[in-house]
């Protein structure tokens, strides 16, 4: 009785005696990434309210990369300082990490982000609407497709350039998705960048039925899977009666009678505990979009503009995947022997459903987003591994994949006929002879997701599958390296119709992009073999990076 | 009375969302099932922070709230643009792409 009147004395007495809030503590400095990529999506936002049409595209695509590029050298800077190693530490009273694999990630997507706003400015490629240059966005997403209002908006040479701070919310939800320290800001930032993609998905100039489907089946399937994770979030809170992850893993190990005796009947119930964790990693992993929880990823990749399939593919994966890591080496360590033959299961699931649908495949789009649900099975055997070695290979494989996916769906823009890109795989029939250049660089792309030595595929998938046989995953690198088996023979599939076969006198063209997608491929490519041929540097840096603060 | 019976209902009020967003065919419905089952956390949250007496579980929920709105924003931003094009807002015929 008395306990129950104490507790209940701290919202019932609280209202006469209104106690003194201490002012939070944040370091800004430390946020420093975030706030920037955040303050300039805002800033985006005005600019669309205040000024002119015509002058809106280049002051957002001027804001937006000084924004990215700034924040990326904060991230330097962070790290130079010691953030990422000694000084690593929990920002903002607790709800940010600032420590070495949040510091790795969030520079990854952040130069991942700057190269993807590259491709959403593109403005060459589709023929010039009544005299106007135009991206792959729609004129005025809220015209019906066809209709008299998108017409007219298209006749004006309306452009939705509110991508570009639709874009940038997304990248500020990204940054802190990998870096969350309590299971709060996971879901806030959780929502902070899906959210936005929903609305990008929705925006193709082409095609847009497509692409609203896409988004209607994104979304659905996206808040269905949050509304999952935030249950779980309640019952780990119910489990630890705290959502910081340090507080969770404490009670998970020392259990709940010497954390607090008072609280020890309402606090550790093992049955919220695994319940909890289950659901949480489940609404991640569709994030990630490992098997059974893949279903969105063909539809909306097909659907979606091609750059936000893109962008998508790549920092999505990689924020998932960082708060993937975090979840797992700091809150559930202690529940490993529960978590890891689950994840076992999905991993191999992953990997064998993502190649072999892919092989059936006849649209590039849906090819490349059944080989990423592949990819993240190689992901998740690093991240079974629970060793230093699987946290550096996991770092390392999502920086090494994720400019590769970038680049060949830029490389996806490129290919186009009378009726906008032509994803068909049977009309890329024969590039090889038309454009020796872009076959050349996407058969690189192709070779690198295959895995082919001095590419960055091959060192990412090694590290990776040794991380895990040093841990005891024998098995799993086995069905691994079988499905990378099969995984090559549709990569080489598509290298040998570009190649080897007659090109067709319908076939499509090669549109010559602007000096923004060049430098978008380029940079794919760069990366790709740098991380092939000299993968020394950028291993060692991983290594370095890989230690979580709890 | 003792609260863990409005556990129970959070569970079952969850439960029903859940069921609703599998078997419902209009995407506003299955939308509004996905509002119940973020109400079913709420209610959770509140629970627990009455069982463990501390704040946090309300403030979380406040949270949710304010998340759940942002959704409520953006979801029906999507569907009504759906439905504009295809004068129907059921999820069953949004399938132009398949397997």
């Amino acid at each position: 009785m008395s306990s129950v009147a104490s507790v209940h004395s701290l919202w019932t007495v609280a209202a006469d005696m209104p106690g003194r809030i201490p002012a939070p503590h944040i370091e800004y400095a430390q946020l420093a990434p975030t706030l920037i990529v955040l303050g300039a999506a805002v800033v985006g936002v005005l600019i669309e309210a205040f000024l002119p049409r015509r002058s809106r595209y280049y002051a957002q695509l001027l804001l937006s990369v000084v924004a990215l590029a700034a924040a990326f050298a904060a991230v330097i800077g962070l790290a130079a300082g010691g953030f990422g190693s000694a000084k690593a530490h929990i920002a903002a009273m607790g709800a940010i990490a600032v420590d070495g694999p949040a510091l790795f990630l969030q520079g990854t997507i952040l130069l991942v982000s700057l190269i993807a706003v590259f491709t959403f400015a593109e403005r060459r490629l589709d023929p010039a609407a009544h005299g106007n240059r135009v991206d792959s966005f729609a004129a005025q997403a809220a015209a019906v497709p066809g209709g008299k209002a998108e017409q007219a908006a298209v006749k004006a040479g309306f452009t939705t350039t509110e991508v570009f701070p639709i874009v940038l919310f997304a990248i500020g939800g990204m940054l802190v998705f990998p870096a969350a320290n309590d299971l709060l800001t996971l879901f806030i930032a959780l929502e902070v960048f899906s959210l936005p993609l929903y609305i990008l998905c929705a925006l193709a100039r082409r095609q847009r039925l497509l692409s609203q489907e896409s988004a209607v089946k994104y979304f659905l399937l996206g808040a269905f899977s949050s509304a999952f994770l935030l249950f779980g979030v309640a019952l780990l809170y119910g489990y630890a009666g705290t959502v910081t992850y340090s507080g969770i893993a404490e009670v998970i190990s020392d259990g709940a009678k010497q954390i607090d005796p008072a609280l020890a009947g309402t606090m550790g119930n093992d049955v919220l505990l695994l319940i909890g964790s289950a659901l949480v990693v489940m609404g991640l992993l569709f994030k990630v979009g490992a098997v059974p929880f893949h279903m969105w990823t063909p539809d909306v990749y097909q659907g979606a503009p091609t750059p936000v399939t893109g962008f998508m593919a790549a920092a999505t994966k990689v924020a998932a995947f960082g708060a993937l890591l975090r979840l797992l080496y700091v809150v559930l360590p202690g529940l490993r022997w529960d978590w890891r033959p689950v994840m076992w299961g999905v991993a191999i699931l992953t990997m064998l459903g993502g190649a072999i649908v892919a092989i059936t495949q006849t649209d590039i789009k849906r090819m490349l987003a059944y080989s990423s649900i592949a990819h993240a099975g190689f992901i998740l055997a690093g991240v079974i591994a629970t060793s230093e070695n699987g946290i550096s290979s996991v770092l390392f494989y999502l920086g090494a994949y994720s400019f590769v996916t970038l680049g060949a769906f830029a490389v996806v823009t490129l290919v186009r006929d009378a009726g906008g890109e032509a994803t068909q795989l049977s009309k890329w029939a024969g590039l090889g002879r038309r454009s020796p250049l872009v076959a050349a660089v996407f058969a690189i792309f192709l070779l690198a997701f295959a895995g082919i030595p001095l590419t960055s595929g091959f060192t990412g998938k090694f590290a990776v599958f040794k991380a895990a046989a040093e841990s005891g995953a024998g098995w799993l690198v086995v069905v691994g390296v079988l499905s990378s088996a099969i995984a090559a023979f549709f990569y080489i599939r598509v290298i040998v119709l570009m190649f080897f076969n007659e090109p067709k006198a319908e076939g499509p063209t090669v549109a010559v992009p602007s000096p923004l997608t060049t430098t978008a491929i380029a940079f794919g490519v760069v990366v790709t073999l740098v991380l092939g041929l000299a993968p020394q540097y950028f291993l060692h840096l991983a290594g370095q990076a890989s230690v979580f603060i709890r | 009375m003792n609260p863990v019976n409005y556990l129970y209902l959070a569970a079952l009020l969850f439960t029903i969302g859940a069921a609703g967003v599998l078997i419902r065919r209009n995407a506003i419905v299955v939308f509004m099932c996905i509002e119940l089952m973020l109400n079913a956390c709420n209610l959770a949250f509140v629970v627990f922070a009455r069982m463990h007496g501390n704040l946090d579980g309300q403030i979380i929920a406040f949270f949710t709230m304010v998340v759940a709105a942002a959704e409520v924003v953006v979801g029906l931003a999507i569907i009504v643009s759906i439905f504009r094009t295809r004068h129907t807002a059921s999820v069953d015929d949004a399938s132009l792409m398949k397997l």
